[in-house]
Protein backbone atom coordinates (compact mmCIF):
# COMPACT_ATOMS: atom_id res chain seq x y z
CA UNK A 1 0.00 0.00 0.00
CA UNK A 2 2.85 2.53 0.96
CA UNK A 3 4.92 1.22 -2.52
CA UNK A 4 2.06 2.93 -4.28
CA UNK A 5 1.48 5.37 -2.51
CA UNK A 6 5.23 6.27 -3.53
CA UNK A 7 4.03 5.72 -6.90
CA UNK A 8 1.17 8.49 -6.88
CA UNK A 9 3.65 10.80 -5.38
CA UNK A 10 6.31 10.22 -8.05
CA UNK A 11 3.73 10.74 -10.63
CA UNK A 12 2.16 13.95 -9.19
CA UNK A 13 6.18 15.24 -8.78
CA UNK A 14 7.18 13.99 -11.93
CA UNK A 15 3.98 15.41 -14.15
CA UNK A 16 4.46 18.50 -11.68
CA UNK A 17 7.52 19.85 -11.36
CA UNK A 18 10.44 17.22 -13.33
CA UNK A 19 8.70 17.04 -16.52
CA UNK A 20 6.28 20.25 -15.88
CA UNK A 21 4.42 20.22 -19.21
CA UNK A 22 4.74 24.17 -20.17
CA UNK A 23 8.27 24.21 -19.19
CA UNK A 24 9.78 20.14 -20.46
CA UNK A 25 7.14 19.07 -22.96
CA UNK A 26 6.59 22.71 -24.09
CA UNK A 27 2.78 22.02 -24.44
CA UNK A 28 -0.58 24.20 -23.97
CA UNK A 29 1.74 27.22 -25.15
CA UNK A 30 -1.49 29.35 -26.38
CA UNK A 31 -3.23 28.95 -23.66
CA UNK A 32 -0.17 29.62 -21.44
CA UNK A 33 1.07 33.31 -22.80
CA UNK A 34 -2.65 34.41 -23.79
CA UNK A 35 -3.76 33.89 -20.10
CA UNK A 36 -0.54 34.91 -18.17
CA UNK A 37 -0.47 38.55 -18.82
CA UNK A 38 -2.52 38.88 -15.39
CA UNK A 39 -2.84 37.62 -12.08
CA UNK A 40 -6.50 37.35 -11.89
CA UNK A 41 -7.02 35.24 -15.12
CA UNK A 42 -4.02 33.13 -14.65
CA UNK A 43 -5.32 32.00 -10.98
CA UNK A 44 -9.03 31.68 -12.82
CA UNK A 45 -7.32 29.42 -15.34
CA UNK A 46 -5.33 27.03 -13.43
CA UNK A 47 -8.77 26.52 -10.90
CA UNK A 48 -10.60 25.35 -13.93
CA UNK A 49 -7.88 23.52 -15.87
CA UNK A 50 -7.15 21.23 -12.79
CA UNK A 51 -10.87 20.36 -12.47
CA UNK A 52 -11.64 19.67 -16.02
CA UNK A 53 -8.31 17.72 -16.15
CA UNK A 54 -8.54 15.08 -13.55
CA UNK A 55 -12.23 14.90 -14.24
CA UNK A 56 -10.73 14.25 -18.13
CA UNK A 57 -8.55 11.79 -17.23
CA UNK A 58 -10.52 9.73 -15.25
CA UNK A 59 -13.61 9.85 -18.22
CA UNK A 60 -10.71 9.17 -20.83
CA UNK A 61 -9.50 6.07 -18.83
CA UNK A 62 -13.14 4.80 -18.51
CA UNK A 63 -13.57 4.91 -22.08
CA UNK A 64 -10.21 3.31 -23.14
CA UNK A 65 -9.98 0.33 -20.40
CA UNK A 66 -13.45 -0.43 -20.97
CA UNK A 67 -14.22 0.40 -24.77
CA UNK A 68 -11.29 1.05 -26.64
CA UNK A 69 -9.49 -2.11 -25.66
CA UNK A 70 -11.69 -5.01 -26.13
CA UNK A 71 -13.03 -3.97 -29.29
CA UNK A 72 -9.43 -3.67 -30.54
CA UNK A 73 -9.55 0.46 -31.56
CA UNK A 74 -7.43 2.09 -29.87
CA UNK A 75 -5.89 3.63 -32.62
CA UNK A 76 -9.14 5.89 -32.69
CA UNK A 77 -8.06 7.46 -29.11
CA UNK A 78 -7.05 10.82 -30.42
CA UNK A 79 -10.35 11.60 -31.60
CA UNK A 80 -12.43 10.27 -28.93
CA UNK A 81 -10.44 11.36 -25.87
CA UNK A 82 -10.96 15.13 -28.07
CA UNK A 83 -14.46 13.95 -28.16
CA UNK A 84 -14.91 13.79 -24.56
CA UNK A 85 -12.82 16.45 -23.30
CA UNK A 86 -15.18 18.72 -25.67
CA UNK A 87 -18.11 16.95 -24.62
CA UNK A 88 -17.22 17.30 -21.24
CA UNK A 89 -16.49 21.31 -21.47
CA UNK A 90 -19.49 21.96 -23.10
CA UNK A 91 -21.93 20.04 -20.21
CA UNK A 92 -19.72 21.77 -17.89
CA UNK A 93 -20.42 25.28 -19.26
CA UNK A 94 -24.51 24.32 -19.27
CA UNK A 95 -24.51 22.71 -16.01
CA UNK A 96 -22.67 25.42 -14.36
CA UNK A 97 -24.53 28.48 -15.65
CA UNK A 98 -27.34 27.04 -14.23
CA UNK A 99 -26.13 25.60 -11.03
CA UNK A 100 -23.66 28.26 -9.84
CA UNK A 101 -24.05 31.90 -11.79
CA UNK A 102 -21.19 33.40 -9.69
CA UNK A 103 -18.65 30.49 -10.42
CA UNK A 104 -19.97 30.80 -14.20
CA UNK A 105 -18.98 34.55 -14.21
CA UNK A 106 -16.00 33.99 -13.01
CA UNK A 107 -14.95 30.98 -14.47
CA UNK A 108 -16.47 30.03 -17.30
CA UNK A 109 -14.99 32.32 -19.64
CA UNK A 110 -11.88 29.65 -19.17
CA UNK A 111 -13.62 26.23 -20.18
CA UNK A 112 -14.00 27.45 -23.32
CA UNK A 113 -10.30 27.39 -23.75
CA UNK A 114 -9.66 24.63 -21.94
CA UNK A 115 -11.03 22.62 -25.30
CA UNK A 116 -7.86 24.17 -27.19
CA UNK A 117 -4.98 23.53 -24.48
CA UNK A 118 -2.96 20.63 -25.92
CA UNK A 119 -2.12 19.01 -22.53
CA UNK A 120 -5.58 18.04 -22.09
CA UNK A 121 -5.00 15.57 -24.81
CA UNK A 122 -1.27 14.89 -23.79
CA UNK A 123 -2.44 13.53 -19.93
CA UNK A 124 -5.25 10.99 -21.40
CA UNK A 125 -2.91 10.15 -24.12
CA UNK A 126 0.17 9.05 -21.76
CA UNK A 127 -2.07 7.41 -19.37
CA UNK A 128 -3.11 5.08 -22.55
CA UNK A 129 0.55 4.84 -23.57
CA UNK A 130 1.97 3.91 -20.43
CA UNK A 131 -0.87 1.84 -19.81
CA UNK A 132 -1.90 3.60 -15.76
CA UNK A 133 -4.71 2.02 -14.32
CA UNK A 134 -7.06 4.64 -12.78
CA UNK A 135 -5.93 6.27 -9.59
CA UNK A 136 -2.30 6.48 -11.76
CA UNK A 137 -3.99 8.58 -14.13
CA UNK A 138 -5.87 10.62 -11.87
CA UNK A 139 -2.76 11.00 -9.95
CA UNK A 140 -0.77 11.80 -13.48
CA UNK A 141 -3.85 14.40 -14.54
CA UNK A 142 -3.65 16.11 -11.04
CA UNK A 143 0.19 16.65 -11.14
CA UNK A 144 -0.27 18.15 -14.54
CA UNK A 145 -2.90 20.19 -13.25
CA UNK A 146 -0.75 21.42 -10.57
CA UNK A 147 2.23 22.22 -12.93
CA UNK A 148 0.23 24.33 -14.93
CA UNK A 149 -1.26 26.19 -12.70
CA UNK A 150 2.42 26.40 -11.18
CA UNK A 151 3.66 27.56 -14.63
CA UNK A 152 0.88 30.02 -15.20
CA UNK A 153 1.46 31.86 -11.93
CA UNK A 154 4.71 32.27 -12.14
CA UNK A 155 4.60 33.35 -15.42
CA UNK A 156 1.82 36.11 -14.67
CA UNK A 157 3.88 37.45 -11.45
CA UNK A 158 6.45 38.26 -13.88
CA UNK A 159 4.52 39.58 -17.11
CA UNK A 160 2.84 41.97 -14.69
CA UNK A 161 6.31 43.53 -13.34
CA UNK A 162 7.12 43.45 -17.94
CA UNK A 163 4.71 45.58 -18.49
CA UNK A 164 5.89 48.53 -16.37
CA UNK A 165 9.88 47.59 -17.45
CA UNK A 166 11.69 49.31 -19.73
CA UNK A 167 11.93 47.18 -22.57
CA UNK A 168 13.57 47.57 -25.66
CA UNK A 169 10.82 48.14 -28.73
CA UNK A 170 11.26 45.27 -30.51
CA UNK A 171 10.82 42.65 -27.78
CA UNK A 172 7.73 44.17 -26.14
CA UNK A 173 4.90 42.00 -25.41
CA UNK A 174 5.41 38.35 -26.69
CA UNK A 175 8.83 38.00 -27.69
CA UNK A 176 10.50 38.91 -24.41
CA UNK A 177 7.65 36.77 -22.67
CA UNK A 178 9.21 33.66 -25.31
CA UNK A 179 12.51 34.78 -23.67
CA UNK A 180 11.29 34.33 -20.14
CA UNK A 181 9.56 31.19 -20.52
CA UNK A 182 12.56 29.68 -21.84
CA UNK A 183 14.85 31.01 -19.48
CA UNK A 184 11.92 29.73 -16.71
CA UNK A 185 12.50 26.30 -18.57
CA UNK A 186 16.12 26.16 -17.92
CA UNK A 187 15.64 26.57 -14.38
CA UNK A 188 13.33 23.71 -14.31
CA UNK A 189 15.97 21.36 -15.71
CA UNK A 190 17.48 21.73 -12.56
CA UNK A 191 14.84 18.91 -11.24
CA UNK A 192 15.35 16.70 -13.51
CA UNK A 193 17.05 13.62 -11.39
CA UNK A 194 14.99 14.73 -8.70
CA UNK A 195 13.51 11.28 -8.53
CA UNK A 196 16.23 8.33 -9.42
CA UNK A 197 14.38 5.19 -10.07
CA UNK B 1 -22.63 -2.24 -59.58
CA UNK B 2 -20.85 -6.00 -58.93
CA UNK B 3 -17.79 -4.39 -60.41
CA UNK B 4 -17.61 -1.64 -58.28
CA UNK B 5 -18.48 -3.89 -54.84
CA UNK B 6 -15.33 -5.86 -56.27
CA UNK B 7 -13.03 -3.75 -56.45
CA UNK B 8 -13.77 -2.04 -53.06
CA UNK B 9 -12.87 -5.84 -51.50
CA UNK B 10 -10.69 -6.25 -54.06
CA UNK B 11 -8.85 -2.60 -52.32
CA UNK B 12 -9.46 -3.60 -49.05
CA UNK B 13 -7.76 -6.60 -49.29
CA UNK B 14 -4.61 -5.16 -50.36
CA UNK B 15 -4.69 -2.96 -47.44
CA UNK B 16 -4.92 -5.50 -45.38
CA UNK B 17 -1.66 -7.11 -46.72
CA UNK B 18 0.05 -3.88 -45.60
CA UNK B 19 2.87 -4.77 -43.34
CA UNK B 20 2.30 -2.63 -40.18
CA UNK B 21 5.18 -1.86 -37.91
CA UNK B 22 5.66 -4.13 -35.09
CA UNK B 23 6.51 -1.78 -32.57
CA UNK B 24 2.91 -0.37 -31.37
CA UNK B 25 1.88 1.79 -28.11
CA UNK B 26 -0.16 0.13 -26.02
CA UNK B 27 -0.94 -3.13 -27.87
CA UNK B 28 -3.59 -3.85 -29.19
CA UNK B 29 -3.77 -3.60 -33.00
CA UNK B 30 -1.21 -1.96 -34.07
CA UNK B 31 1.13 -4.67 -32.48
CA UNK B 32 -0.61 -7.49 -34.57
CA UNK B 33 0.98 -8.67 -37.72
CA UNK B 34 -2.61 -8.53 -40.14
CA UNK B 35 -5.55 -6.79 -39.59
CA UNK B 36 -9.24 -8.30 -39.88
CA UNK B 37 -9.87 -5.11 -41.66
CA UNK B 38 -13.70 -5.69 -41.83
CA UNK B 39 -14.21 -6.14 -38.29
CA UNK B 40 -12.66 -3.60 -37.39
CA UNK B 41 -14.38 -0.90 -39.61
CA UNK B 42 -17.94 -2.57 -38.18
CA UNK B 43 -16.38 -2.03 -34.28
CA UNK B 44 -15.29 1.61 -35.16
CA UNK B 45 -18.49 2.94 -37.15
CA UNK B 46 -20.41 1.23 -34.41
CA UNK B 47 -18.41 3.21 -31.66
CA UNK B 48 -18.35 6.12 -32.89
CA UNK B 49 -21.44 6.64 -34.00
CA UNK B 50 -22.38 4.98 -30.78
CA UNK B 51 -20.06 7.90 -28.57
CA UNK B 52 -21.26 10.87 -30.79
CA UNK B 53 -24.96 9.58 -30.31
CA UNK B 54 -24.87 9.30 -26.38
CA UNK B 55 -22.84 12.61 -26.06
CA UNK B 56 -25.15 14.71 -28.15
CA UNK B 57 -28.33 13.20 -26.62
CA UNK B 58 -26.51 13.78 -23.22
CA UNK B 59 -25.66 17.57 -24.56
CA UNK B 60 -29.19 17.90 -25.54
CA UNK B 61 -30.90 16.84 -21.94
CA UNK B 62 -28.24 18.67 -20.14
CA UNK B 63 -29.11 21.82 -22.37
CA UNK B 64 -32.86 21.32 -21.73
CA UNK B 65 -32.56 20.41 -17.88
CA UNK B 66 -30.35 23.13 -17.26
CA UNK B 67 -31.73 25.74 -19.18
CA UNK B 68 -31.43 28.82 -17.30
CA UNK B 69 -34.59 30.95 -18.33
CA UNK B 70 -33.19 34.75 -18.80
CA UNK B 71 -34.97 37.67 -19.51
CA UNK B 72 -34.94 38.81 -22.77
CA UNK B 73 -34.70 42.15 -21.27
CA UNK B 74 -31.21 41.69 -19.87
CA UNK B 75 -29.61 41.19 -23.42
CA UNK B 76 -31.40 44.38 -24.78
CA UNK B 77 -29.98 46.52 -21.87
CA UNK B 78 -26.58 45.59 -22.09
CA UNK B 79 -26.50 46.33 -25.91
CA UNK B 80 -27.35 49.50 -25.48
CA UNK B 81 -24.77 49.82 -22.23
CA UNK B 82 -21.41 51.52 -23.42
CA UNK B 83 -19.77 47.65 -22.52
CA UNK B 84 -16.09 48.69 -20.78
CA UNK B 85 -17.31 46.93 -17.97
CA UNK B 86 -15.72 50.42 -15.75
CA UNK B 87 -18.00 50.19 -12.94
CA UNK B 88 -18.90 53.71 -12.90
CA UNK B 89 -22.46 52.55 -12.31
CA UNK B 90 -21.51 50.85 -9.10
CA UNK B 91 -21.47 47.15 -10.38
CA UNK B 92 -19.21 44.90 -10.92
CA UNK B 93 -19.30 44.94 -14.66
CA UNK B 94 -22.18 45.93 -17.66
CA UNK B 95 -24.12 42.28 -17.18
CA UNK B 96 -24.43 42.91 -13.40
CA UNK B 97 -25.73 46.49 -13.98
CA UNK B 98 -27.99 44.97 -16.90
CA UNK B 99 -29.60 42.71 -14.41
CA UNK B 100 -29.86 45.02 -11.30
CA UNK B 101 -31.67 47.40 -13.49
CA UNK B 102 -34.28 45.04 -14.92
CA UNK B 103 -35.20 43.15 -11.75
CA UNK B 104 -35.11 45.89 -9.27
CA UNK B 105 -37.70 48.79 -9.74
CA UNK B 106 -35.24 50.89 -7.35
CA UNK B 107 -32.84 51.23 -9.04
CA UNK B 108 -31.90 54.27 -11.52
CA UNK B 109 -31.72 53.88 -15.17
CA UNK B 110 -29.35 56.52 -15.84
CA UNK B 111 -26.09 55.05 -13.94
CA UNK B 112 -23.99 54.51 -16.87
CA UNK B 113 -21.73 57.23 -17.29
CA UNK B 114 -20.19 56.41 -20.20
CA UNK B 115 -22.99 55.41 -22.11
CA UNK B 116 -24.84 59.51 -21.29
CA UNK B 117 -27.98 60.51 -21.97
CA UNK B 118 -28.54 57.69 -24.98
CA UNK B 119 -28.04 54.58 -23.04
CA UNK B 120 -29.96 56.25 -19.92
CA UNK B 121 -32.73 56.58 -22.24
CA UNK B 122 -32.74 53.74 -23.76
CA UNK B 123 -32.18 51.98 -20.82
CA UNK B 124 -35.60 53.32 -19.28
CA UNK B 125 -37.39 52.78 -22.25
CA UNK B 126 -36.30 49.18 -22.16
CA UNK B 127 -36.86 48.97 -18.62
CA UNK B 128 -40.66 51.37 -18.84
CA UNK B 129 -38.75 53.93 -16.02
CA UNK B 130 -38.29 57.49 -16.00
CA UNK B 131 -34.65 58.73 -16.77
CA UNK B 132 -33.69 61.53 -15.11
CA UNK B 133 -31.11 64.25 -17.20
CA UNK B 134 -27.75 63.21 -16.03
CA UNK B 135 -25.43 65.60 -16.01
CA UNK B 136 -21.84 64.74 -17.72
CA UNK B 137 -19.10 64.66 -15.49
CA UNK B 138 -15.68 65.03 -16.52
CA UNK B 139 -12.09 63.95 -15.04
CA UNK B 140 -9.60 67.51 -14.18
CA UNK B 141 -6.26 67.26 -13.12
CA UNK B 142 -5.98 69.56 -10.35
CA UNK B 143 -2.61 70.14 -11.32
CA UNK B 144 -0.75 72.09 -13.95
CA UNK B 145 2.90 71.43 -12.43
CA UNK B 146 4.71 69.66 -15.30
CA UNK B 147 8.50 69.11 -15.05
CA UNK B 148 9.09 72.62 -16.77
CA UNK B 149 6.89 74.38 -13.98
CA UNK B 150 7.88 72.43 -11.15
CA UNK B 151 11.13 71.78 -9.69
CA UNK B 152 11.94 68.33 -7.90
CA UNK B 153 13.83 67.23 -4.94
CA UNK B 154 16.14 64.13 -6.24
CA UNK B 155 16.13 62.20 -9.34
CA UNK B 156 13.87 59.00 -9.16
CA UNK B 157 15.58 56.00 -11.18
CA UNK B 158 13.05 53.15 -10.32
CA UNK B 159 10.03 51.57 -12.33
CA UNK B 160 8.21 54.38 -14.48
CA UNK B 161 5.03 54.29 -12.58
CA UNK B 162 3.49 57.02 -10.14
CA UNK B 163 2.29 54.44 -8.12
CA UNK B 164 6.08 53.15 -7.63
CA UNK B 165 7.57 56.43 -7.98
CA UNK B 166 5.06 57.38 -5.05
CA UNK B 167 6.96 54.76 -2.36
CA UNK B 168 9.54 56.79 -3.02
CA UNK B 169 9.32 58.89 0.15
CA UNK B 170 6.19 60.45 -1.44
CA UNK B 171 7.89 61.18 -5.13
CA UNK B 172 10.14 62.99 -6.73
CA UNK B 173 8.44 66.01 -7.18
CA UNK B 174 9.46 69.12 -4.60
CA UNK B 175 5.70 70.02 -3.72
CA UNK B 176 4.39 66.31 -2.32
CA UNK B 177 0.65 67.30 -3.31
CA UNK B 178 1.75 67.17 -7.40
CA UNK B 179 1.02 65.27 -10.31
CA UNK B 180 3.94 62.62 -10.23
CA UNK B 181 3.80 62.57 -14.46
CA UNK B 182 4.99 58.58 -14.72
CA UNK B 183 1.18 58.15 -16.63
CA UNK B 184 -0.62 55.81 -14.71
CA UNK B 185 -3.88 57.41 -15.02
CA UNK B 186 -3.15 57.35 -18.50
CA UNK B 187 -2.35 53.32 -18.81
CA UNK B 188 -5.70 53.28 -16.37
CA UNK B 189 -8.50 55.24 -18.87
CA UNK B 190 -10.69 52.48 -20.49
CA UNK B 191 -11.88 54.53 -23.28
CA UNK B 192 -8.55 56.44 -24.12
CA UNK B 193 -9.47 59.89 -23.18
CA UNK B 194 -5.85 60.20 -20.71
CA UNK B 195 -2.74 60.90 -23.04
CA UNK B 196 0.61 62.17 -21.18
CA UNK B 197 0.97 66.01 -22.51
CA UNK B 198 4.55 67.82 -23.25
CA UNK B 199 6.30 67.27 -20.15
CA UNK B 200 4.46 65.42 -18.13
CA UNK B 201 1.87 66.07 -17.57
CA UNK B 202 -1.60 64.03 -18.32
CA UNK B 203 -4.41 66.08 -20.71
CA UNK B 204 -8.00 64.83 -20.13
CA UNK B 205 -9.91 64.42 -23.90
CA UNK B 206 -13.07 65.98 -22.80
CA UNK B 207 -14.89 64.29 -26.18
CA UNK B 208 -13.53 60.64 -25.42
CA UNK B 209 -13.89 61.32 -21.59
CA UNK B 210 -17.10 59.26 -19.95
CA UNK B 211 -16.48 60.16 -15.97
CA UNK B 212 -16.34 56.26 -15.14
CA UNK B 213 -13.93 57.69 -12.66
CA UNK B 214 -10.97 54.83 -13.07
CA UNK B 215 -7.86 57.67 -12.97
CA UNK B 216 -9.45 58.80 -10.17
CA UNK B 217 -8.91 55.49 -8.19
CA UNK B 218 -5.46 54.94 -10.20
CA UNK B 219 -4.07 57.95 -8.83
CA UNK B 220 -1.84 57.69 -6.38
CA UNK B 221 -1.30 61.19 -5.58
CA UNK B 222 -5.33 61.70 -6.12
CA UNK B 223 -4.99 64.38 -8.00
CA UNK B 224 -7.49 63.73 -10.16
CA UNK B 225 -10.64 65.00 -9.57
CA UNK B 226 -14.16 63.89 -11.75
CA UNK B 227 -16.56 67.41 -11.61
CA UNK B 228 -19.29 68.31 -13.39
CA UNK B 229 -19.15 69.60 -17.31
CA UNK B 230 -20.70 72.63 -16.61
CA UNK B 231 -18.35 74.12 -14.01
CA UNK B 232 -15.22 74.92 -16.06
CA UNK B 233 -13.21 77.25 -13.64
CA UNK B 234 -11.00 75.49 -11.36
CA UNK B 235 -7.85 75.97 -9.01
CA UNK B 236 -5.81 73.31 -10.05
CA UNK B 237 -4.01 73.11 -7.03
CA UNK B 238 -4.36 71.19 -4.17
CA UNK B 239 -1.20 72.71 -2.37
CA UNK B 240 -1.30 72.45 0.98
CA UNK B 241 2.38 74.08 1.59
CA UNK B 242 2.22 77.66 2.85
CA UNK B 243 2.59 80.48 -0.20
CA UNK B 244 5.94 81.09 0.40
CA UNK B 245 7.05 77.21 -0.41
CA UNK B 246 4.59 76.52 -3.42
CA UNK B 247 5.87 79.43 -5.45
CA UNK B 248 9.14 77.94 -4.40
CA UNK B 249 8.31 74.64 -5.60
CA UNK B 250 6.02 75.44 -8.41
CA UNK B 251 5.48 78.38 -10.57
CA UNK B 252 2.14 77.50 -11.27
CA UNK B 253 0.80 76.59 -8.19
CA UNK B 254 -1.92 78.14 -5.47
CA UNK B 255 -0.16 80.53 -2.99
CA UNK B 256 -3.40 81.18 -1.47
CA UNK B 257 -3.53 85.13 -1.39
CA UNK B 258 -7.32 85.64 -1.43
CA UNK B 259 -7.41 87.46 -4.56
CA UNK B 260 -9.95 85.38 -6.16
CA UNK B 261 -11.64 85.35 -3.14
CA UNK B 262 -11.90 89.41 -3.18
CA UNK B 263 -12.73 89.12 -6.96
CA UNK B 264 -15.46 86.54 -7.02
CA UNK B 265 -18.96 88.12 -7.11
CA UNK B 266 -20.66 85.21 -5.95
CA UNK B 267 -18.41 84.30 -3.02
CA UNK B 268 -17.31 81.01 -4.44
CA UNK B 269 -13.86 80.32 -3.74
CA UNK B 270 -12.70 79.87 0.18
CA UNK B 271 -9.18 79.58 1.26
CA UNK B 272 -8.62 77.00 3.74
CA UNK B 273 -5.46 74.81 4.71
CA UNK B 274 -3.01 77.59 2.51
CA UNK B 275 -5.02 76.59 -1.01
CA UNK B 276 -8.05 78.11 -2.49
CA UNK B 277 -10.94 75.37 -3.45
CA UNK B 278 -14.13 76.80 -5.12
CA UNK B 279 -17.48 76.01 -4.09
CA UNK B 280 -19.19 74.60 -7.51
CA UNK B 281 -22.49 74.92 -5.66
CA UNK B 282 -21.93 79.28 -5.62
CA UNK B 283 -19.55 79.17 -8.81
CA UNK B 284 -20.82 80.84 -11.44
CA UNK B 285 -18.04 79.98 -14.27
CA UNK B 286 -18.10 83.46 -14.74
CA UNK B 287 -14.18 83.37 -14.94
CA UNK B 288 -13.44 86.62 -13.75
CA UNK B 289 -11.29 85.14 -10.92
CA UNK B 290 -9.15 83.71 -13.85
CA UNK B 291 -7.05 86.48 -15.43
CA UNK B 292 -6.86 87.80 -11.42
CA UNK B 293 -4.70 85.12 -10.34
CA UNK B 294 -1.21 85.68 -9.84
CA UNK B 295 0.49 82.37 -10.12
CA UNK B 296 -2.04 81.33 -13.38
CA UNK B 297 -3.02 78.76 -10.66
CA UNK B 298 -6.92 79.16 -11.79
CA UNK B 299 -7.87 77.17 -14.62
CA UNK B 300 -10.63 77.67 -17.03
CA UNK B 301 -11.65 74.90 -19.43
CA UNK B 302 -13.74 76.86 -22.01
CA UNK B 303 -12.42 77.01 -24.80
CA UNK B 304 -14.12 80.06 -25.62
CA UNK B 305 -16.88 82.57 -24.35
CA UNK B 306 -19.38 83.97 -26.67
CA UNK B 307 -19.86 87.36 -25.67
CA UNK B 308 -23.58 88.72 -24.40
CA UNK B 309 -26.15 90.97 -27.20
CA UNK B 310 -29.13 92.88 -26.00
CA UNK B 311 -32.83 91.38 -26.83
CA UNK B 312 -35.77 93.40 -28.36
CA UNK B 313 -37.40 92.61 -25.03
CA UNK B 314 -35.09 95.22 -22.56
CA UNK B 315 -36.33 97.21 -20.34
CA UNK B 316 -33.62 99.50 -19.61
CA UNK B 317 -33.64 98.92 -16.26
CA UNK B 318 -30.11 99.18 -16.02
CA UNK B 319 -29.00 96.00 -13.90
CA UNK B 320 -26.75 95.03 -16.63
CA UNK B 321 -24.87 98.19 -16.17
CA UNK B 322 -24.31 97.24 -12.45
CA UNK B 323 -23.69 94.36 -12.88
CA UNK B 324 -20.70 94.22 -15.10
CA UNK B 325 -17.48 94.24 -14.19
CA UNK B 326 -16.16 95.67 -17.06
CA UNK B 327 -18.93 98.37 -17.82
CA UNK B 328 -20.21 96.97 -21.19
CA UNK B 329 -23.20 97.48 -21.63
CA UNK B 330 -24.28 101.43 -21.96
CA UNK B 331 -27.79 103.02 -23.00
CA UNK B 332 -30.26 105.26 -21.60
CA UNK B 333 -32.56 104.72 -19.02
CA UNK B 334 -36.16 102.98 -19.49
CA UNK B 335 -34.85 102.48 -23.22
CA UNK B 336 -33.06 99.44 -24.75
CA UNK B 337 -29.41 99.19 -23.79
CA UNK B 338 -26.54 97.49 -25.86
CA UNK B 339 -23.21 95.42 -25.37
CA UNK B 340 -19.57 96.64 -26.24
CA UNK B 341 -18.58 93.93 -27.76
CA UNK B 342 -14.58 94.60 -27.29
CA UNK B 343 -15.08 95.33 -23.88
CA UNK B 344 -17.54 92.00 -23.04
CA UNK B 345 -15.54 89.46 -21.20
CA UNK B 346 -18.60 86.66 -21.95
CA UNK B 347 -18.94 85.93 -18.14
CA UNK B 348 -22.44 85.75 -18.47
CA UNK B 349 -23.26 87.57 -14.96
CA UNK B 350 -25.74 90.03 -17.27
CA UNK B 351 -27.17 87.37 -18.83
CA UNK B 352 -28.26 85.99 -15.38
CA UNK B 353 -29.46 88.94 -13.71
CA UNK B 354 -31.63 90.31 -16.24
CA UNK B 355 -34.94 90.42 -15.06
CA UNK B 356 -36.57 89.80 -18.49
CA UNK B 357 -33.90 87.72 -20.00
CA UNK B 358 -33.34 90.09 -22.36
CA UNK B 359 -29.73 89.26 -22.74
CA UNK B 360 -28.43 86.61 -25.15
CA UNK B 361 -25.26 84.95 -26.38
CA UNK B 362 -22.99 83.90 -23.19
CA UNK B 363 -22.49 80.54 -22.64
CA UNK B 364 -25.37 80.10 -19.89
CA UNK B 365 -28.04 81.95 -22.12
CA UNK B 366 -29.62 78.59 -22.54
CA UNK B 367 -29.94 77.36 -19.44
CA UNK B 368 -30.98 81.07 -18.08
CA UNK B 369 -33.87 80.73 -20.40
CA UNK B 370 -34.81 77.06 -19.52
CA UNK B 371 -35.06 78.31 -15.80
CA UNK B 372 -37.08 81.01 -16.25
CA UNK B 373 -39.48 79.25 -18.58
CA UNK B 374 -39.62 76.55 -16.07
CA UNK B 375 -40.87 79.24 -13.11
CA UNK B 376 -43.16 80.93 -15.20
CA UNK B 377 -44.83 77.52 -16.37
CA UNK B 378 -45.15 76.27 -12.84
CA UNK B 379 -45.93 79.71 -11.77
CA UNK B 380 -49.59 80.02 -14.28
CA UNK B 381 -49.83 75.93 -12.82
CA UNK B 382 -49.59 77.33 -9.44
CA UNK B 383 -52.48 79.70 -10.77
Amino acid sequence: MSHEFGKLLELVIAASLINNFVFTKFLGLCIFFGVSKKMETAVGMSITFLAVMIISAALAWLVYEFALIPLDITFLKIVVFIGIVAAFVQSADIIMRKISPGLYYKLGVYLALIATNCIILAVPLTNAGEGYNLIESLAFGLGSGLGFGLALVIMASIREKLEIAIVPRPFRGLPIAFVTTGLIALAFTGFSGLITL
Amino acid sequence: MLELVNSIRGILELIDKIPLPMAGVGGGIEAKETVDMVSVIKFTAIFIAGLGGIFGLGLAFAAKRFSVKMDPRIEQVKEVLAGAHCGACGYAGCQQYAEAVVANPQIAPNLCTPGGARAAAAVARITGKVASAVEPIFSRIMCQGDWQKAIKRFKYEGIEDCRAAVLAGGGDKSCIYGCLGRGTCVRACPFDALHMGTDHLPVVDIVKCTGCKKCEQACPKKVIEILPAKKAVVVTCHSRDKGPATRKNCKVGCIACGTCVKVCPFDAPSVENNFSRIDLNKCKVCGLCVPKCPTDSIREFMPHRPKAFVLDNCIGCQICARVCPVDAPSGEPKKMFTIDKSRCIGCGICTAKCPVQAIDGTFNAEDVFRAAAAKKAAKTAAA
